[in-house]
């Protein structure tokens, strides 16, 4: 029944991930990487790495492939100059892909593994053993996955980030090269009496 | 229940499909980020099936990492793109030819 299932959702990744990088249509490409991160996420299911396939879904599904959506739908791309050149670069594309598609099933042929079977399922859920991994073993690769965020997250806004007209702002260089005659001007005048 | 090899002849596969992919759409930018989105859940696929035919975390415990790192990959990769268009005015890989590389 797991076999059956596994082929099903290998199946349609395969088929996805060929639409993805043939498809015609930026849009169109993107919803089929969507099916394909679901499929994924239920053969991982079927791996027991529930936290994964959540996080896969929640992750990609949910934040980086409504970015790719926003990001096509935003930019009005010329879709036809794009597209010149598939059918030229279809057999090197082919070819090159066959062969290193070859090379990694003679290494899994040929590679003496005696067919490791899973040993018994440990009873701890997945989401806890992965905490107490990650929160004990891997605690300072995870406080760097989330400087590596931070400053994904910064350097995505300053990129990004376009001054409006109407803001006042400083401008540090005539600041700096003002001088006293700029600013100041003395005038003579007789002093004035008090009343 | 599958054995090891076909999860690994799963991924790849699909990485084989993500590479060819990287070849068919080679002036297509955003379809090239997407191909290396496709080539990083083949290397998670790896990744997760030897961690359950191994009894390990530790291979999961990677996957997460290259999550977050793909994540930021394509959050930055994304703002480049979009700084560059309004630029430019297009995302064809051959019109990117300022540095005369």
């Amino acid at each position: 029944m797991i076999k059956i299932l596994f082929y099903f959702f290998a199946l349609i990744l395969i088929f996805a991930a060929t639409r993805v990088v043939t498809v015609r249509n930026p849009v169109h490409a993107a919803l089929f990487l969507i099916l394909a991160f679901f499929s994924s996420a239920a053969v991982w299911l079927l791996l027991h790495a529930e936290f994964l396939a959540i996080a896969l879904i929640l992750v990609y599904v949910g934040a980086v492939m409504v970015l790719f959506l926003f990001v096509i739908m935003m930019l009005d791309v010329n879709l036809v100059r794009l597209r010149e050149g598939f059918t030229r670069y279809l057999p090197v594309g082919i070819l090159v892909s066959a062969l290193i598609l070859l090379q990694m099933v003679l290494v899994l042929r040929y590679w003496n593994t005696t067919e490791v079977i899973a040993t018994t399922m440990v009873e701890i859920p997945n989401t806890t053993l992965l905490g107490m991994a990650l929160y004990t073993t891997y605690l300072y690769p995870f406080e760097i996955a989330a400087a590596i965020l931070l400053v994904a997250m910064i350097a995505a806004i300053t990129l990004t980030m376009r001054a409006r007209r109407s803001n006042k702002y400083q401008k540090p260089e005539q600041q700096v090269n003002v001088r006293r005659a700029d600013r100041v001007r003395l005038v003579k005048m007789l002093p004035e009496s008090r009343d | 229940m599958p054995v090891l090899s076909d999860f690994l002849i799963l991924g790849a596969v699909l990485f084989s499909v993500s590479v060819a992919g990287i070849f068919l759409n080679r002036k297509n930018l955003i379809v090239l980020l997407m191909c290396i989105e496709l080539m990083l859940l083949a290397v998670n696929m790896n990744f997760i099936a030897f961690s359950h035919f191994n009894n390990d975390i530790a291979g999961q415990i990677f996957v997460f990492f290259i999550l977050t790192v793909a994540a930021a990959e394509s959050a930055i990769g994304l703002a480049i793109l979009v700084v560059l268009f309004r630029n430019k005015n297009t995302i064809n890989v051959d019109d990117l030819d300022s540095m005369k590389g």
